[in-house]
């Protein structure tokens, strides 16, 4: 059982998913994990699904991209392990005027502290730019990193918190 | 705890439900007994006494676990205990306690916060939940009807049980599209 990795993206319009989710259950593809959403207008799936070939897949998506307002990709992975962290998971939080290398700079702070972002968003909205991020920290490390996000924060005259997202288990 | 706290429950302690009960298995979603709406209990009969001793056995043998309801140990029926003491997040607490066919009277000071479940065991949420909480229900072994009023941490716990006795998960409540996030496995 080969596992694809898919990526579609176009011009909005309603039934981009139920067009592309119909396609994939009709091939016998069982989506497994995915994010779809709207950026600036363009709508962009990025899923991983379970079942036919790169090649069928690739067919049956062709006449949705016919007409050129969507782009469909489709590549075989390895599945991947059981995913394991050392870290404990924190949201950060940017915000402030719209400039170059602002993701760019503060991902860095975050990688080079060993933390790994497994979601990040970003928005831009009028002047305000807006960044999103999910990330395992190492342990001990969390106030170091604080501090030089905060740092490179000033350099880029932003604001940026970094805050534990510990879940209650219940 | 001091004994204002206490009031809430009487003179109810754990000792009423006889000796202690057996640790059953917990279910996992999509398990159709989590998805259903539990029945009401008669709070003094002998198998609601039997199931809230289990509940506790159970909920004791589980690391960190602060709360467990019946339809997470496969039984359909509007039980649950509870245990918050010691966490850092408890404001107001009861101690360990079991409350049978319960219900949210008044509800109050909302606020988001990520939860997890033994039932959903791989994935975390973030949810709203009441800070301010009145709830009541009844005791099992003894019957009688309590109200409870609490805070913070034990007020999330309770909305969560009686959302598993009302056939409800966490994920059925989770703030948006992007909310529900991959529980970390830690080495």
């Amino acid at each position: 059982m080969s596992e694809l990795a898919i990526t579609v993206i176009g011009r909005d319009r309603p039934g981009i998913v139920a067009d592309v989710a119909e396609v994939l259950a009709r091939l016998g593809a069982n989506l497994t994990d995915s994010t779809m959403t709207r950026l600036r207008g363009h709508f962009a799936m990025t899923l991983i699904c379970v079942g036919p070939a790169v090649a069928e897949a690739e067919a049956a998506l062709a006449p949705l991209a016919a007409d050129g307002q969507l782009l469909a990709t489709v590549r075989a992975v390895v599945p991947d392990a059981e995913q394991t962290s050392n870290g404990a998971p924190y949201v950060l939080a940017v915000h402030g005027a719209d400039r170059m290398g602002i993701v760019a700079a503060m991902t860095r702070v975050l990688a080079e502290a060993g933390g790994n972002v497994t979601d990040l968003s970003t928005r831009l909205a009028g002047a305000l730019y807006v960044v999103l991020a999910e990330v395992e920290l190492p342990p001990d490390v969390a106030e170091q990193v604080t501090a030089r996000l905060a740092a490179t924060a000033a350099e880029l005259g932003v604001e940026v918190t970094l805050r534990p997202a510990d879940p209650d288990l219940l | 705890m001091n004994r204002e706290e206490r009031a809430g429950l009487g003179d109810w302690t754990l000792d009423v439900l006889g000796p202690p009960g057996q640790v059953r298995p917990v279910v996992s979603a999509p398990a159709p007994v989590l998805s259903r709406a539990g029945g009401e209990v008669d709070p003094t009969a002998e198998q609601t006494v039997r199931l809230a001793a289990d509940l506790v056995a159970t909920m004791r043998v589980a690391p960190g676990c602060v709360g467990l309801a019946a339809p997470q140990i496969g039984v359909g029926a509007r039980v649950f205990a509870v245990d918050v003491t010691g966490h850092p997040k408890t404001g107001i607490g009861h101690g360990a306690f079991v409350l049978c066919n319960a219900v949210v009277v008044e509800a109050s000071r909302w606020k988001a916060g990520r939860e997890g479940c033994m039932s959903v065991p791989d994935l975390t949420g973030d949810v709203k939940r009441a800070g301010h909480l009145v709830v009541e229900g009844a005791l099992p072994g003894t019957g009688a009807t309590v109200r409870l009023v609490t805070d913070a941490f034990e007020a999330r716990a309770l909305q969560h049980e009686i959302d598993h006795c009302a056939g409800l998960l966490f994920l059925d409540r989770v703030a948006g599209a992007h909310a529900v996030y991959q529980r970390k496995v830690y080495l």
